[in-house]
């Protein structure tokens, strides 16, 4: 375990010497600065329509906000999180980075789990905070919270892991290039499923609806994120509730204790791959 | 003759002390490496005892690497057994027992050179702390720089902070691949006189080099391989031979290929009663090049 911890403080210690924090906190900062302004104006300009029965315009804006801030959380993140693991093991190795550690007495288990812990609470404690901030632009702009406010964060937290986890596994296989281009593809994937199986639930198609499910299967994150998506809103009722989830950040997804068990089997299927990936690969 | 750095009796010292109890710094027996369809290593049995400086020498190619890699870990044989201390390679004891200097490696460029060796301090689990730190910089001549970043040394400075690394925590058996290959003239005879100290201290080498003058010089023993294959392996002085006698004349240098050190006074007393001028005498041996070319050229 100290072997884990020494890894994990070596990739904190990077993360800081290269400014990576510096970096991420002064575009994360200019994207809730644009975020603010959308969020303010958006409730200015939803007002004149009014509504009534069940259809809300104010709560349709502030889904829509929270969504907007959820998806670009975990976008974020996920430019964090592959750009902090994609290199892990092959990449470092062709350097020559790697050689002098994994030759230390710490196994090669510990080294990934090190490189897990670091990336991983760096990643979850950026996606947990933004999430927090843009809850509480939503709501000093409009005075709304989400229909549940903890839960989405969980979620997101749950994705976020399982991306790194997913990085750190393609890290063991392929160079750090492909391995990036495999990862942002996989996220993409995820996305467009999500819009597919909101399309599904909209139009009523079921077919398209168990391709989106089967792949949100596939890849947890994007259940995990749609999870996240849906309760958000999920007090929603009526026209404001299709009217929400025909929208960019709609989501028929609710969350499940199956799917949330389904996610931390993935989980750790996904470490044992990495581990045996790892300790059978020649350096 | 290349210079000798070895201490007097080292060269022959080792082969003639009693057994030692202790098991074989490295033990290689039977090691085969094979990569899809090329065969890097075929049945390669090789030894390091204890306190013992071994040169691994051979063409690119013929398994020098992954005989070292397999030894730390890096690499898994395909077949044969490779033990440290009598503990299988690769393994947490084998792994506490060495330290390695790979031929191409790299420190992380926003570290200090006085942070990497804390980093594997702590990784070796070393107690050593500051003290050791500042002894290892000073070994390898970079104290003044302990606290420059690895991204602002030159390759010759990330070479000796490479060396220091591979030497924390004390390992008993040093895995050395191409050490001085980035190294200026005064840093290679740096790097020999620090190997001479760690074999008085007992620390068995192995010492990977296309530099055979550097392995004839330090090493007490020599390893050549050639295709995945020992081809030769022995003391230096074994594997090089006599390779006759030139005298230098007022004619010019006169050459006897197969006059050895005892026909001297007789070729001399023969041309001297011939009035020929002599100036210098030459009893020439073969290089430890010679016999590596011998040793490939028969593989």
């Amino acid at each position: 375990m100290t072997a884990t911890l020494i890894i994990a403080r070596h990739v904190l210690q990077e993360s800081v010497r290269r400014r990576v924090f510096v970096v991420v906190l002064v575009l994360t900062l200019a994207f809730l600065g644009l975020f603010t302004l959308a969020t303010v104006e958006a409730f200015k300009a939803q007002t004149p329509f009014g509504g009534g029965g069940t259809f809300s315009p104010h709560a349709i804006t502030a889904v829509t906000l929270f969504g907007l801030g959820v998806f670009s959380a975990l976008f974020l993140a996920t430019v964090l999180a592959v750009f902090l693991t994609l290199g892990a093991v092959r990449g470092d190795a062709e350097r020559g980075l790697l050689q002098p550690l994994v030759v230390r007495p710490l196994g090669r288990r510990e080294f990934l789990l090190g490189r897990f812990v670091g990336a991983g609470a760096v990643c979850i404690g950026y996606i947990v905070i933004l999430y927090a901030v843009v809850v509480l632009i939503v709501h000093q702009a409009g005075g709304r919270w989400p229909d549940h406010v903890f839960g989405p964060g969980l979620a997101l937290a749950g994705a976020i892991t399982i991306l790194v986890a997913l990085s750190l596994l393609g890290s063991v296989f392929m160079s750090a290039t492909a391995n990036g281009i495999a990862m942002f593809m996989l996220y993409g994937a995820g996305l467009v499923a999500g819009l597919l199986a909101s399309i599904g639930a909209a139009l009523g198609v079921h077919s398209v609806q168990t391709i989106a499910h089967d792949i949100a299967i596939a890849l947890p994150f994007e259940g995990l994120y749609q999870a996240a998506l849906h309760a958000l809103g999920s007090n929603q009722t009526g026209l404001t509730q299709v009217l929400v989830n025909l929208g960019p950040f709609g989501s028929s997804h609710p969350n499940s204790v199956a799917f949330d068990v389904w996610a931390a089997f993935y989980l750790a299927v996904v470490a044992l791959l990495a581990t045996v990936g790892f300790e059978r690969r020649d350096l | 003759m290349a210079a000798d750095d070895r201490s007097e009796g080292a060269g022959q010292g080792l082969l003639d002390r009693p057994e030692p109890t202790e098991p074989a710094a490295l033990l290689a027996t039977g090691l085969g490496k094979r990569y899809g369809s090329v065969v890097a290593l075929d049945g390669v049995g090789l030894s390091v005892r204890p306190g013992e400086l071994v040169g691994l020498v051979g063409a690119n190619g013929a398994g020098k690497s992954t005989l070292v890699k397999i030894a730390c870990g890096l690499v898994r044989p395909t077949s044969g057994t490779a033990t440290i201390y009598g503990h299988p390679a690769g393994s947490r004891e084998a792994r506490q027992k060495l330290g390695y200097l790979a031929e191409l490696f790299r420190f992380p460029g926003w570290c200090t050179a006085s942070e990497v060796l804390a980093l594997h301090q702590r990784l070796a689990g070393s107690p050593g702390g500051t003290g050791e730190r500042a002894e290892l910089l000073e070994l390898v001549d970079l104290s003044d720089v302990a606290n420059r970043r690895v991204e602002g040394m030159s390759k010759g400075m990330q070479q000796r902070l490479g060396i220091a690394q591979a030497l924390v925590g004390e390992p008993k058996l040093l895995l050395l691949d191409e050490p001085t290959s980035a190294l200026d003239p005064a840093g290679r005879r740096a790097i020999r006189g620090l190997l001479l100290q760690l074999r008085e201290r007992g620390i068995a080498v192995l010492l990977n080099s296309h530099l055979l003058g550097e392995v004839e010089r330090v090493c007490d023993r020599v390893v050549i391989l050639a295709r995945g294959r020992v081809a030769a392996d022995g003391r230096p002085d074994e594997l090089t031979h006599a390779g006759g006698v030139e005298i230098q004349t007022g004619d010019g240098v006169r050459r006897f290929p197969q006059a050895s050190r005892e026909d001297v006074p007789r070729i001399v007393g023969e041309l001297v009663a011939r009035g020929v001028d002599i100036y210098e005498v030459t009893v020439v041996r073969s290089t430890l090049e010679d016999a590596y070319l011998e040793a490939v050229d028969s593989s």
